[in-house]
């Protein structure tokens, strides 16, 4: 039972500028290359994690253009011209408040999800400041966690939404304009 | 205080082994004991790490000129491996690094095989590894990889390998060891006299670990040194089995453990992927990672062996146990693995009281990959028969399953007449769970229409939670009054570097804030066990009570010279020393450290042995309730409320967040969770996250967690026991016994698919009486 296969035709590589977390990244790359593989072998951006890497899981979730989207389903190279979010773009000095939020609720165990779990409960924010129960819950239905800390992260997403409307009010004006992302 | 004597008994008594006597006595923390940092909730460490993706896994080492791994895999159950020709593959531009059955050393591997063996016996099984530059270039090459294989006659699942024409796996036939069989007092002539007798045969599918990280390591050298980031639950045992696998000396293997995205069970060992990217960094001279990727993982990785299990009870009139008969069969699949000690017979020996007891347990080999403990190995799996055998006893006998429970109560283990360390462990959880639940034996109200409610009720006993002694622990206070403690353990995800930074703090009277923890080092750090049977804690919590006890004593010592007070007037709180307890005249430790620095105060600690004349265990009861859609076959939880004796609770968020994340799994145990094999094909068909049905978010109800928190103080100093896996071993069976009382039906087989519901209430005839 022999088959003969040939050595794959090499593909020219292609130069893309990714911008992630509002910086652009010159960048050439493999046609094939995921987003998620350029993120974190071309990048160094680890925050967001392999897990699948066939769309199962979320553990890959970003923004792009403010829509959680796994980065494992994307090419690299389609992704020019878009703006890209990971985790190592949220917060500044201090937390984001839903990395607040996971901390203070234990949304998290071995962690491994977690960056994935943010991004999606980011972008429900984003959209949706003031999310019902079901808004939350919706938001992470595609973010598996093994370590079974789902009650705990729907914790978190109301608690963030609270942290968020406390700063919003805080801080005297309520544009409702989503952060630039 | 450290002390170790070793000594060899020459007087003819013994056996001429040598003993080694450790651990100074410590008064352990008893239940009035006023502790100011343990026993307080306190968010994670590593929380601002591991929510910024700044925590650095094994799968997130990035070192210069780092290469990718990838491994070809066989495609066949069974085989001979006739020939390998890696040729095309090495001279792909890119490829820096290739190895196979062709070229690579003969390293022994499971049993008598070999690293890469010239017989492949699961899908899966390792033929030849690549190291590239990319994660493309990589599958590329293993594309160009070209292999003869001898297909060879193969039974993939427990059902073929037990019929009688199966195929010899090995030259010995295919039991993988001899029966293990168990026998107290006559259980035959006990269940003949018997004025009851249940019986039922029960089933349960094999489930896929899948930790989210997958399993795999970074391997790097340095002239002679190897140093291995892996994902692992034990950075010594890792570090044992690759020394002694490439024939390095241990000081020469670092392995290095910060983070990890998970394990439960399935990472206790050096697995092939860790000696296979030492090899090919070697021989390419460059750092090499080789993450497994999720098909291998759920192939090649570990995985809870598959049971059948045969169950007889017998019982007085008044519910009192006379006899517990259980045959089990299991899979182990196609090699025997370190760290799987499925025991599925022995919560039929211990949980109950009962002079009558027989036990056979029967492992088999199977063309599928090896099983490896998983979370409660062994005690999940028969939970699910022996916990509906006494449901259904219950009703037979018209008694609350919680009665007939409380009738056959166990305080010590029979199977060596051990008192159990806290005797009581069990009974508070029964107390606990229903009264938190409401526990109303006469279940739910009866409904009309297609959905029906019903609740159920499990109790557990587990040999984990009680540590894995000895275990080592430094401290060392830093010139600033600060505090870092050193440990080789891990933390799995589990919180364990929480909670044993909040032990330190307690003792050394410092802020946990003064203190940090370092761990999952073995170049750094003296030796730790294994992180399993829910030892962590149990393990190396009195290791750094101890260490920082010492420091604390050195501490005192050096500041009855700086405050001229004689040191037995001193005490330590809230990183002050105390005169005669008195705050007034309290100075800082940092005073006292700054004074002496920088000459530095260094605690020892160890982990003393267990009692030998108790049995330490750990103990549960849950509650369930269901609703059944008898349309859909859909089982929807309602809420689950569950008591655990895990000794003193150190944090109470951890020991909650461990508890939802257990009978998270436990629902996906119960309802979802099967790893499908194609017997015709030795395939398995669902070896991914699509179609392997891990709970989500939808699927988890409210998890309500009724406290025991009694120290156990004849267990250690700390008296804190295990919680990682005990919370999982009761929801099946409590899931199954509320589908009883919901709908009338028994289902012996787990997971409880809708298919198998619907099945047997199409069996029962659902448009009429549900209720049998």
């Amino acid at each position: 039972m022999e088959t003969t296969i040939s050595p794959p035709r090499p593909v020219p590589l292609q130069p893309v500028v990714l911008h992630v977390n509002g910086s652009d990244h010159p960048l050439l790359l493999e046609p094939r290359r995921t987003l998620l593989d350029a993120l974190r072998d071309d990048l160094g951006l680890t925050g967001t994690k392999k897990v699948c890497d066939m769309g199962n899981c979320g553990a890959c979730t970003v923004l792009v253009d403010g829509r959680a989207m796994y980065s494992c389903l994307l090419l690299a190279v389609d992704c020019a011209e878009r703006r890209v979010t990971t985790i190592e773009g949220l917060g500044g000095p201090a937390l984001d408040p839903i990395q607040e939020a996971f901390v203070a609720a234990d949304a998290y165990q071995c962690g491994f999800c977690t960056p994935g779990q943010i991004m999606s409960l980011r972008a429900l924010l984003d959209a949706h400041p003031d999310p019902s129960d079901a808004q939350i819950a919706r938001a992470v239905t595609g973010n598996l966690c093994r370590c079974g800390a789902y009650r705990n992260i729907l914790r978190a997403g109301r608690l963030a939404a609270e942290i968020e409307a406390d700063r919003r009010a805080q801080q005297g004006g309520q544009d409702g304009n989503a952060p630039g992302r | 205080m450290a002390t170790l004597r070793v000594a060899k008994p020459h007087d003819g008594e013994g056996d001429g082994e040598v003993q080694v006597v450790e651990g100074a006595a410590m008064s352990p923390w008893g239940p009035d004991a006023a502790l100011a940092v343990v026993g307080k909730s306190h968010p994670r460490l590593e929380g601002p790490e591991k929510v910024t993706g700044r925590a650095l896994y094994a799968y997130d080492v990035r070192l210069p000129r780092q290469l990718v791994a990838r491994v070809l895999r066989s495609p066949y159950p069974h085989a001979r491996v006739v020939r390998v020709d890696t040729s095309a593959a090495a001279a792909l531009p890119g490829v820096h690094a290739v190895l196979s059955a062709e070229d690579a050393p003969e390293i022994p591997w499971y049993e008598d095989s070999r690293l890469f063996d010239r017989t492949v016996r699961f899908v899966g099984d390792e033929v030849a590894a690549v190291a590239a530059e990319s994660v493309e270039v990589a599958e590329d090459a293993l594309r160009l990889v070209r292999v003869e294989y001898e297909p060879l006659p193969f039974a993939a699942t427990l059902e073929d390998v037990l019929r009688p024409d199966a195929p010899k796996l090995r030259p010995d036939g295919n039991l993988a060891g001899e029966p293990k069989t168990y026998r107290r007092g006559d259980p035959e002539t006990a269940l003949r006299a018997a004025d009851v007798v249940v019986e039922g045969r029960y089933s349960t599918a094999s489930a896929l670990h899948n930790a989210m990280e997958p399993h795999g390591c970074t391997a790097a050298w340095e002239g002679e040194h190897l140093t291995l980031w892996d994902s692992t639950q034990s950075v010594f045992t890792v570090r044992q089995e690759v020394a002694e696998k490439l024939g390095l000396p241990e000081h020469r293997v670092r392995v290095i453990k910060q983070h990890m995205g998970g394990g439960f069970g399935a990472k206790q060992i050096a697995w092939k992927h860790d000696v296979i990217a030492a090899l090919l960094s070697r021989r390419a001279g460059r750092p090499v990672q080789l993450m497994l990727d999720r098909e291998a993982e759920n192939l090649a990785a570990g995985n809870r062996n598959p049971t059948r299990q045969h169950v007889r009870l017998g019982a007085r009139r008044d519910g009192t146990l006379t006899a517990i008969q259980a045959r089990i069969e299991q899979a182990t699949g196609a090699y025997q693995v370190g760290g799987e000690a499925s025991n599925v017979s022995g919560m039929y020996q211990t949980l109950y009281r009962c002079p009558n007891v027989a036990t056979e347990q029967v492992v088999l080999y199977t063309n599928t990959g090896p099983a490896v403990a998983f979370r409660a190995p062994g005690h999940v799996e028969a939970a699910f028969a022996l916990e509906q055998a006494m449901d259904e006893l219950a009703r037979v006998l018209g008694l609350d399953p919680l009665e007939l429970r409380r009738r056959n109560y166990a305080a010590e283990d029979q199977t060596e007449g051990k008192p159990y360390s806290l005797p009581e462990g069990l009974s508070l959880c029964y107390d606990r769970a229903a009264e938190a639940f409401g526990w109303d034996p006469a279940g739910s109200p009866a409904a009309d229409g297609p959905k029906r409610r019903g609740v159920g009720f499990a109790a557990h006993d587990w040999a984990g939670g009680s540590g894995h002694p000895p275990g080592y622990a430094w401290v060392k206070l830093n010139a600033d009054g600060t505090a870092e403690v050193v440990t080789g353990t891990q933390d799995i995800g589990t919180g364990a570097r929480t909670g044993l930074a909040q032990v330190a703090a307690e003792e050394l009277g410092l802020p946990l804030d003064r203190v940090a923890l370092h761990l999952g080092d073995t170049a750094t750090g003296p030796y730790s066990p294994v992180s399993s049977g829910s030892a962590t804690q149990a393990s190396i919590g009195p290791a750094v009570r101890a260490a920082a006890a010492d420091a604390v004593a050195q501490l005192l010592a050096a500041a009855s010279a700086t405050m001229e007070v004689a040191a037995d007037r001193l005490s330590v709180r809230g990183g002050r020393i105390l005169v005669d307890g008195d705050l007034s005249r309290a100075v800082d430790v940092a005073d006292v450290t700054q004074e002496i620095a920088p000459h530095m105060i260094r605690g020892q600690g160890e982990r003393g042995p267990n009692p030998e004349d108790r049995a330490i265990r750990t103990f549960g009861a849950q509650c369930v309730e269901v609703e059944v859609d008898t349309e859909t076959g859909e089982v929807t939880l309602l809420r689950v409320t569950t008591a655990h004796d895990c000794g003193r609770i150190v944090n109470p968020t951890l020991v909650d967040s461990q508890i939802i994340g257990g009978i998270t799994q436990g629902i996906g145990f119960a309802l979802t969770e099967e790893r499908v094999v194609d017997g015709r094909l030795g395939l398995v068909l669902n070896p991914n996250l699509e179609e392997y049905k891990v709970p989500t978010v939808a699927d988890v109800p409210p998890i309500e967690h009724a406290h025991v928190g009694v120290p156990d103080t004849v267990a250690n100093p700390t008296g804190a026991k295990g919680i990682g896996e005990p919370p999982l071993i009761p929801t099946a069976p409590a899931i199954a016994n509320a589908v009883f009382d919901a709908v009338g039906v028994r289902l012996r087989d787990a997971p409880l698919s809708r298919s198998r519901l619907l099945a047997a209430l199409a069996a029962q005839g659902t448009d009429g009486e549900v209720r049998a």
